[in-house]
């Protein structure tokens, strides 16, 4: 008997899991937690997106459920552990960038969270962030823009540590000679976004 | 210390716990609130806790105090005589009457079955988010199934 009343008692219940997601959308919508997260759909493969008060945080290319989990834990250790998954709080970035891959976005205008990134760093990704849509420089001129005119190689390393690539957009820095350079989320990935942005249908 | 797991990892994992032992402890349709109060207010505390090995029982103890709370308000706002919160049946008769029984347990008795039962926390979480000692929590617990038992048969 015991056992029956046990087992009963320790059922599963669906309610819990819509009242679990129902916590955190409100957690993101009243930003009660410093991060949200939500994974978007696109033509490089699965994003992942966090955003915080002040803008997105993170993009991340993410090949498989264990890079979520690194990428999450990272951050929890990092910034803040009171980390939410929510669709909604991430709207505004997975609509500009929907539009983006469908090529009718040049430019990306939700705001983006710079306080994480500093000094050479920050100024090699804010020289890249003016890079016009579907143009293209070279590491030295990335350099010369950030006021390190001789630290190509630096600028290099900078670029492949961007927190926000795509609108933080390093897939248009190359080699001046013409090659493409090296890029995060591999070489395949930028060739495809450049690709977008030479077809772009306005 | 080691690093805290992101907060959506313990709502994912522990969600189901609370849940049934909120819908327990007050029925389905004030757990809801209790629910959403037990997460909020461990969000807010969550960077400061200090081990995440025993989270499920942190959760369940503010879980607890959410529902005594609720408990206690509902006393103040019902009239006497009114019956206790409706407790959703899952599904036939007999587990209607079981979370029948469950609900008209003293509140004590109950969070002891709840906790040991329903969320399988060992006997000494148990006794933590009632908040007495271990000794008592057991007896709480053995009165409360000698209860359900007798209804139940």
């Amino acid at each position: 008997m015991t056992d029956g009343l046990q087992t009963m008692l320790g059922a599963p219940d669906s309610h819990a899991a819509a009242a679990a997601r129902r916590f955190a959308t409100r957690a993101a919508s009243s930003w009660s937690a410093d991060l949200a997260y939500a994974m978007l759909a696109s033509p490089l493969g699965d994003l992942l997106l966090v955003a915080g008060r002040c803008g997105l945080v993170v993009l991340h290319y993410t090949d498989a459920r264990t890079d979520l989990d690194a990428e999450l834990e990272r951050l929890a250790a990092r910034r803040s552990p009171r980390i939410v998954e929510s669709v909604a709080a991430l709207d505004p970035w997975r609509r500009e960038l929907d539009e983006y891959f469908a090529g009718r976005r040049t430019r990306f205008d939700a705001p983006l969270d710079w306080s994480d990134i500093r000094g050479f760093r920050r100024r090699v990704l804010s020289a890249t962030a003016r890079i016009p849509y579907g143009a293209a420089r070279s590491y030295g001129e990335v350099a010369t823009a950030a006021g390190s005119p001789r630290a190509a190689r630096a600028a290099g390393n900078a670029l492949g540590s961007n927190p926000l690539p795509i609108v933080i957009p390093c897939h248009r820095v190359r080699h001046a000679g013409g090659g493409l350079g090296g890029y995060t989320g591999g070489i395949e990935r930028k060739a495809v976004l450049l690709e977008i942005e030479s077809q772009q249908r306005g | 210390m080691d690093a805290l797991p992101p907060f959506q990892r313990a709502l994912e994992t522990h969600g189901d716990a609370v849940w049934r032992y909120l819908r327990g402890m007050v029925g389905a349709q004030a757990a809801e609130d209790c629910f959403q109060e037990t997460f909020l207010s461990a969000l807010r505390a969550y960077p400061r806790l200090h081990s995440y090995s025993n989270v499920r029982a942190w959760l369940l103890t503010i879980a607890h105090r959410k529902a005594i709370d609720h408990t206690r308000r509902a006393r103040r706002e019902l009239p006497l005589d009114a019956a206790p919160d409706p407790i959703a049946p899952p599904a036939p008769e007999r587990n209607e009457q079981i979370w029948g029984a469950v609900a008209e347990l003293p509140p004590r008795q109950r969070a002891a079955v709840l906790l040991r039962f329903a969320v399988d926390l060992p006997h000494r979480d148990v006794a933590a988010a009632i908040g007495c000692s271990e000794e008592a929590a057991r007896r709480s617990l053995h009165e409360g199934m000698k209860r359900l038992r007798e209804v139940v048969g």
